[in-house]
């Protein structure tokens, strides 16, 4: 059996112990690389705007027998030079000039489709004013802070201010990765882009709420047991949900792999390309984010409290005593072949309870 | 036949300008300080653009609101005009009448009954109360108000006349047809007479020129042969029009029943400071109180002083909204201290519309085309072919990535998927059926992306049963168990998604709040399925041998889901 298989297997079984939290310092790192690379990205290349952003208008229409350059010199031939064209799906163009007043907008319209044989009415047109992208851009943002406020207090009734606080900056974490993947790769930002930003949110919290979800069931009773640390816990918490998140993951995935696909393969250039590649893109920050920044970061909130303090102490004092009782019980039989049980419990031990050792406790 | 296509047609949703082709018009308001205008003048500003889209005769115009913004939609093609059109100032002024005819030339002689209109603001024309008839107008204006200075009897407010009436009267034309929203205007009944006999015999014949008998003083002659033109009739009669302040002008009445020669503006729309609709306490009728400030105080003062005493119609003031007249009022006395009542043959409606027009419509709210969106009716096929194309294409990678991974419960997964599917598909067509609700491109793609989240719910609840099986309980109890937890995480997660597409959908601008609807809409019908769908079948499902034996492709073999080391494999206890 080669080692992913058996790697899939235990996921399937639950069984994985992936010891997410005791790397917080290793996620830290790399989150904070990506984050200055990120906002480096932003400041350095900027966002590429599309014309809903700056404003302008756009023409698309279908032609099978159109090439660039001839689509290029209808609109050059209405006087019109700032011009990008491009092929949008199959047969599909799309011309986008600066912004025209009203009457030259029908001309050019007129002119392109005198040229590829087609009616006024088959050039579709896209006119935006300057202000609109800062309109829209605007109500984002207020819409941001006013989800992130709501968000709060939801999760602090529901769960507690930590795991809100955690939840929320692992969103935050993922919009800035999110936007500086856009920097660095020159995708269009378009509201279409805007609104899959938007969506993230939602992704990126769902993930997280139902793994801390799992972490406060694991923990409702932690203090009094004594057995094991929060970290500890959380780590098993968190191992015992991994499949489900990278089902979710996947399952949410495939739907906007598919639109991306369609979007980009049929339609080229548009809303379906640029909303699903933004979720795309933040899905997979997304998860990782749930799993390697809310969680650490919650933990070491957690681990400050004083009786997640006090526990650790307990933790380690009955691990030390422990393990010097088992010392002198192997010193004891030195020959006397183990339990399967007993040498499992041992490296269970060792490498801090798992998921699965939490549960056989619980049981 | 007709019976297969009418069932055809209920079941398939109505669709958004972006699928079926037309023109989207984007309007957004624009104020001296940036802040964003008040939510009555927008109401009203929506009002009085639908009413001249509609003016224009375009059928299946529709004008919304989304949030500070106004969305003028049109099906079908190159709608310039309608670009030009929705878009100008909405200004109110008032200017004294110089000349007044019927709408038009057959109606000019007699001298009551002006026209077979029977709106309630112009009806009760038969028997002009003694006000309106000191004046002896010849040719009885239609609106036949009387202006006075506000007397002592406060007209008593009624509780809250203008918004529930002014509501109501905008969900009828929402939901009714536009044959309602004409009728509201008298429109209709004028259409009919235009269409039903084009060409009244005696209007064609100069000799009852509607100027005959006129005081034609001071008016500026080319204004006449447009006066004599000007056919009120007709649904187009320059609704919308800006008028020059400074220049005389020939307008319509709001209801089409008669047409003025008006003088220069005297009095701006942003001098009245309020008007309120309310019942005089001693005639029991309704009146319009309307106040100034205090520069349009004194104009107003000056101006009733001089044309009260005026022959009629020269003792009118007419009140100038968007190139229509709305109301016309005789001036009874000089109206000092800048509060002024008009009455006669009001109803509650029309009094509580007149004020909230002197009141909003003295807004100067600018607006300015932030987005035209005109999509051809080939891209409006590509691109519904497209989105349905990828929903079709997720759903089929869902429902096979579900089966290999869940086995037998993948069939609870995909059946709950299909359900949810179909209850999505009928909220749809219910929605476009009964709320005007139009299917558009990001609707369509929040509906694709929520297949994940629908999904998840599954997910949660299926991993929860693994786990309790993996705790050695029975299939039976492991689904109960399973599902007392796996509730509260699927009610917490959806929690979080409803909450962002409610914050979405109302700070949302253009798609996003279609894209925040679908969502919000999937996430409340992904609760539904999950508590009355799919916990009910897995149940069903618990209480089969296939299921319950653990069988390798039910997905729920516990052996296989616990083993860790064959060596030590438990005994499957209740396998």
């Amino acid at each position: 059996m080669s080692g992913a298989t058996n790697l899939l297997g235990r996921l399937y079984r639950g069984e994985s112990n992936v010891d997410f939290v005791g790397r917080q310092k290793l996620w830290y790192g790399l989150s904070i690389t990506l984050l200055v690379l990120s906002f480096a990205g932003l400041f350095v290349r900027g966002l590429n705007f599309g014309v809903e952003f700056t404003g302008g208008s756009v023409f698309s229409f279908k032609s099978a027998s159109a090439s660039i350059e001839q689509v290029r010199d209808a609109v050059h031939d209405t006087g019109h030079e700032q011009v990008i064209v491009q092929q949008a799906g199959e047969d599909g163009w799309r011309v986008t000039t600066e912004t025209m007043p009203e009457g030259e907008i029908t001309r050019v319209q007129r002119a392109l489709a005198e040229r590829f044989g087609l009616t006024q009415n088959d050039v579709s047109i896209q006119v935006i004013g300057a202000s609109w992208g800062g309109q829209v851009s605007e109500k984002a943002v207020i819409g941001l802070i006013v989800f992130m406020v709501a968000i709060i207090a939801y999760l602090s009734v529901a769960f507690e201010w930590r795991m809100a606080l955690a939840a929320v900056v692992a969103l935050v974490h993922d919009l800035v990765i999110t936007a500086g993947v856009y920097a660095w790769t020159g995708f269009e930002v378009t509201p279409a882009t805007l609104l899959g930003f938007l969506t993230i949110l939602g992704y990126s919290l769902y993930d997280a709420v139902v793994v801390f979800d799992m972490i406060k069931e694991v923990t409702a009773r932690l203090p009094a047991t004594g057995k094991m640390t929060y970290t500890e816990a959380a780590n098993g918490a968190l191992n015992a949900t991994l499949i489900r998140s990278l089902n979710t993951t996947l399952v949410a995935i495939l739907p906007v792999a598919s639109i991306l696909f369609i979007g980009t393969t049929l339609l080229g250039a548009g809303t379906l390309k640029d909303l699903s590649l933004a979720l795309f893109v933040g899905m997979i920050v997304g998860t990782y984010s749930s799993l390697c920044v809310a969680t650490p970061l919650l933990v070491t909130l957690k681990e400050r409290e004083p009786q997640y303090v006090a526990l650790a102490k307990r933790v380690a004092q009955r691990r030390q005593a422990q393990a010097k009782a088992e010392a002198a019980a192997k010193a004891g039989k030195a020959s006397g072949g183990t339990g399967g049980g007993t040498a499992r419990q041992t490296v269970g031990a060792g490498r801090g309870p798992s998921a699965t050792a939490s549960k056989r406790r619980k049981r | 036949m007709t019976g297969v296509t009418a069932l055809q047609q209920a079941f398939i949703p109505q669709y958004g300008l972006d699928l079926a082709g037309g023109t989207t018009v984007t309007l957004s308001p624009i104020t001296p300080n940036g802040t964003s205008p008040s939510q009555e003048s927008l109401d009203l500003a929506v009002n009085i653009i639908r009413d001249r889209v509609n003016g224009t005769g375009i059928s299946d115009a529709e004008t919304v609101r989304a949030g500070d913004n106004i969305v003028v939609s049109v099906p079908g093609k190159g709608q310039e005009e309608v670009i030009q059109l929705v878009g100008t100032t909405a200004e109110l002024r008032f200017r004294q009448v110089l000349a007044v005819a019927p709408a038009k030339m057959d109606a000019a002689v007699p001298t009551d009954a002006p026209t077979p209109s029977s709106t309630p603001a112009a009806s009760s024309s038969p028997s002009p109360e003694p006000r309106a008839s000191t004046s002896a107008n010849p040719t009885v204006s239609p609106a036949s108000h009387s202006l006075s200075r506000k007397g002592d009897p406060e007209p008593s407010a009624t509780p809250s006349p203008g918004a529930t009436d002014r509501d109501k009267r905008e969900d009828g034309r929402k939901q009714k047809s536009q044959r309602q929203d004409t009728d509201d205007d008298g429109e209709g009944e004028n259409d009919g007479k235009a269409t039903a006999s084009p060409t009244p015999t005696p209007s064609s014949d100069p000799a009852t020129d509607p100027l005959a008998g006129a005081d034609l003083t001071g008016i500026e002659p080319s204004l006449l042969d447009e006066f004599r033109e000007l056919d009120c009739t007709k649904s187009d009669r320059g609704q919308g029009v800006q008028d020059d302040p400074d220049k005389q002008l020939v307008a319509c009445s709001q209801d089409g029943t008669a047409r003025y020669i008006l003088d220069k503006a005297v009095v701006k729309g942003t001098e009245v400071a309020g008007a309120t609709a309310g019942v005089d306490q001693t005639t029991g009728e309704w009146v319009v109180s309307v106040d100034f400030k205090s520069e349009g105080a004194t104009q107003f003062s000056r101006i009733t002083g001089q044309i009260t005493s005026l022959p009629a119609p020269r003792n009118q003031l007419a009140m100038v909204l968007d190139g229509v007249v709305i109301s016309a009022p005789t001036i009874q006395e000089a109206i000092p201290g800048g509060k002024a009542r008009i009455s006669g043959s009001f109803t509650q409606e029309s009094a509580t519309r007149l004020a909230d027009q002197l009141k909003y419509g003295a807004l100067p709210l600018k607006f300015e085309r932030s987005s035209v969106e005109e999509v051809s009716s080939t891209l409006g096929a590509d691109q519904l072919r497209g989105g349905l194309l990828a929903g079709g294409l997720g759903l089929i990678v869902v429902v096979i990535y579900s089966m290999l991974y869940y086995r037998g419960l993948g069939v609870v997964s995909v059946s709950s998927l299909a359900v949810a599917t179909i209850v999505t598909y009928l909220s749809v067509v219910l929605l476009s059926e009964n709320a005007g609700f139009r299917l558009s491109l990001p609707h369509i793609v929040g509906l694709i992306v929520s297949i994940g989240i629908t999904a998840d719910s599954f997910i949660v609840y299926f991993e929860r049963i693994r786990d309790e099986l993996r705790a050695g309980r029975t299939l039976r109890l492991a689904v109960e168990l399973a599902w007392r937890r796996a509730k509260r995480t699927i009610l917490v997660a959806d929690a979080v998604t409803f909450i962002a597409a409610v914050v979405l959908y109302f700070l949302a601008v253009g798609g996003v709040a279609g894209f925040a609807f679908a969502m919000g809409l999937t996430t409340l019908i992904d609760i539904a399925v999950v508590f009355l769908f799919t916990k009910p079948m897995v149940t069903l499902l618990a209480r089969l041998r296939f299921f319950a034996k653990g069988h390798p492709l039910s997905g729920l073999d516990a052996g296989r889901l616990r083993r860790t080391d064959p060596a030590v494999r438990p005994t499957p206890q209740e396998a």
